[in-house]
């Protein structure tokens, strides 16, 4: 058997226990085979496992552990690495529980604040580190380990009071969606639910606004004025967040 | 040829970060999973940096997938690279195994068949590694539950041709050769003697479990006496190796690490003592 078949079949054995592939691996390879599907399959759960400890909280052991083998079963790995098995469960939590978005939005929760607790590094400006900043030709570079995912629910809420050991608050859905923004300051992967307007401003900056033209944009949502300050209240609060790493011109850019 | 490196040292886990970074611990040099750090960035790598500042590290990898039929993942090679890089290693390390194969990935050490197909694959992905990386890498013997037979060669045959064709150095994983030779039924003492030993940088010591119907590679119990034995018979036989405990589950405290280890210091002791006498 070439080499490519017997992998093939290897797979095949692993994802649905082929039975016709299990022979041709080998007449004696059952024993073996039943080992390294335990090894395949435990594996894979203990990912999952230990990656949304609040999700399993929320929704009980048992119907994490169905939810697990869904996933399994639904998704095969490709990824060199474990820690990408986990990138679509929300998207299986989602399929599962399409009635109730807080439990795939805790679960990216999850995910995203492990994610960021291992992206790029970088160190945060502080209003210290602004100086003598032209304000009308600068733009700002936000953290690499920066990510939003949507909220619908106040899954922020009941992860903290999980992560406290606290009882979690009831779903409740919020007025209006939003986004969950996720990034990491120094060793500490942080998140904060923001709302829409916060949500394309921070999209607008990471894409290359220059901080004039978010004022600009404010201006043109608030009036003069309030826009302005708008403007002003968001770079504080990202500041103080964390979220800003560099301040550049165009000049600079290029 | 890869450097020859003698010393003792351990698996580096989590819950013994503290301790090698708060204290000196006795041991040579420490050995890390190269995925667990081929991130972009955050307190695993800060950890690695800390530590490497302070002892060798020697890289062991588990996904490299050797025995790839479709080849390498180049973008996994790029990565190693700028660990390999960073981190400067004593040695860097990977399985004789499979573990990925046409955009599917197993996650673990799947087994290969010792056929001419395959050598002529696992040498040119050894190859191609080892331009990737910029050095000779060693390649460990795995742990088995399926035997290929009939085989055109034994896997000490197999693990001497890779090295004659690739230049690349063996790392012993002794616990390795008892599972193995346990759940196929070849002996072990054959297999120690006839590998090729100057090929030999570094060793694993490990524990194993009983399963329902295989001994398995569980790497969560203490070195048992079969293995301890092991060692003492290939260690005359080899030149100047790095040995350590390698625990992967069921983590004890340090101290329980550093115990075994100094077993391991004292057979070594034992037996250049015999040679000296001989």
């Amino acid at each position: 058997m070439r080499l490519i078949d017997l992998q093939r079949d290897m797979r095949a054995w692993l994802m649905r226990e082929d039975a016709s592939a299990a022979i041709r691996i080998g007449e004696n390879a059952a024993p073996g085979l039943r080992v390294y599907q335990n090894n395949f399959r435990s594996q894979l759960a203990a990912c999952i496992e230990d990656g949304f400890a609040r999700t399993r909280d929320w929704i009980g052991g048992e119907a994490f552990h169905q939810a697990v083998i869904a996933h399994v079963e639904r998704v095969p790995p490709s990824s060199w690495t474990l820690d990408a098995y986990s990138r679509d469960f929300p998207a299986t939590l989602a399929m599962l529980y399409a009635d109730d978005p807080e439990i795939p939005e805790l679960a990216w929760i999850e995910l995203a604040l492990a994610e960021a607790f291992v992206g790029p590094d970088a160190t945060a400006l502080t209003a210290f580190d602004l100086g003598e900043v032209d304000w009308d030709r600068a733009t700002l570079r936000l953290a690499p380990t920066l990510d939003f995912g949507e909220l619908t629910t106040n899954a922020p809420a009941i992860w903290s009071a999980l992560a406290e050991g606290e009882a979690p608050p009831a779903v409740a859905y919020l007025p209006e969606p939003g986004a969950i923004l996720v990034w990491r300051e120094g060793d500490a992967p942080r998140f904060r639910a923001i709302d829409q307007l916060e949500h394309h401003a921070l999209l607008r900056v990471r894409g290359g606004m220059p901080f004039a033209g978010l004022c600009a944009t404010m201006v043109e949502t608030f009036g003069e004025e309030a826009g302005i300050t708008r403007a002003g209240q968001l770079l504080g609060q990202w500041l103080a967040d964390g979220l800003v790493v560099a301040l550049f011109t165009e000049e600079q850019a290029r | 040829m890869i450097a020859p490196f003698a010393g003792f040292g351990l698996g580096l886990r989590k819950p013994h970060y503290a301790d090698f970074l708060e204290h000196r611990i006795a041991v040579d040099f420490v050995e890390v999973i190269s995925e667990n750090f081929m991130v972009d960035g955050g307190r695993p790598r800060r950890i690695l940096r800390e530590v490497r500042a302070r002892y060798p590290v020697a890289l062991h990898g588990v996904s490299m997938s050797l025995g790839s039929a479709d080849g390498l993942d180049g973008a996994y090679l790029a990565r190693l690279r700028a660990l390999v890089d960073e981190i400067e290693p004593l040695f860097v390390s990977d399985h004789l195994s499979w573990t990925r194969s046409e955009g599917f990935s197993a996650h673990d050490l799947l087994p290969l068949p010792y056929t001419g197909e395959a050598l002529d694959l696992v040498c040119a992905n050894i190859g191609r590694a080892q331009d990737a990386l910029g050095r000779a890498i060693l390649v460990e013997n795995p742990s088995t539950y399926i035997d290929f037979t009939p085989a055109a060669m034994t896997e000490w045959e197999f693990l001497d041709a890779i090295c004659a064709r690739t230049g690349c150095g063996l790392l012993l994983d002794v616990n390795n050769v008892f599972v193995s030779a346990t759940n196929h039924g070849f002996d072990p003492l054959a297999y120690l003697d006839r590998l090729p030993h100057r090929r030999v940088r570094q060793i694993h010591l490990a524990g194993h479990s009983q399963g329902a119907e295989l001994l398995i590679d569980t790497h969560d119990q203490p070195v048992p006496a079969s293995v301890w034995d092991l060692y003492a018979h290939v260690l005359p036989r080899l030149g100047p190796v790095a040995t350590m405990i390698e625990r992967d589950d069921a983590i004890p405290p340090l101290y329980a690490l550093l115990s075994e280890l100094d077993i391991a210091r004292q057979i070594a002791r034992d037996g250049a003592r015999a040679a000296a006498c001989a």
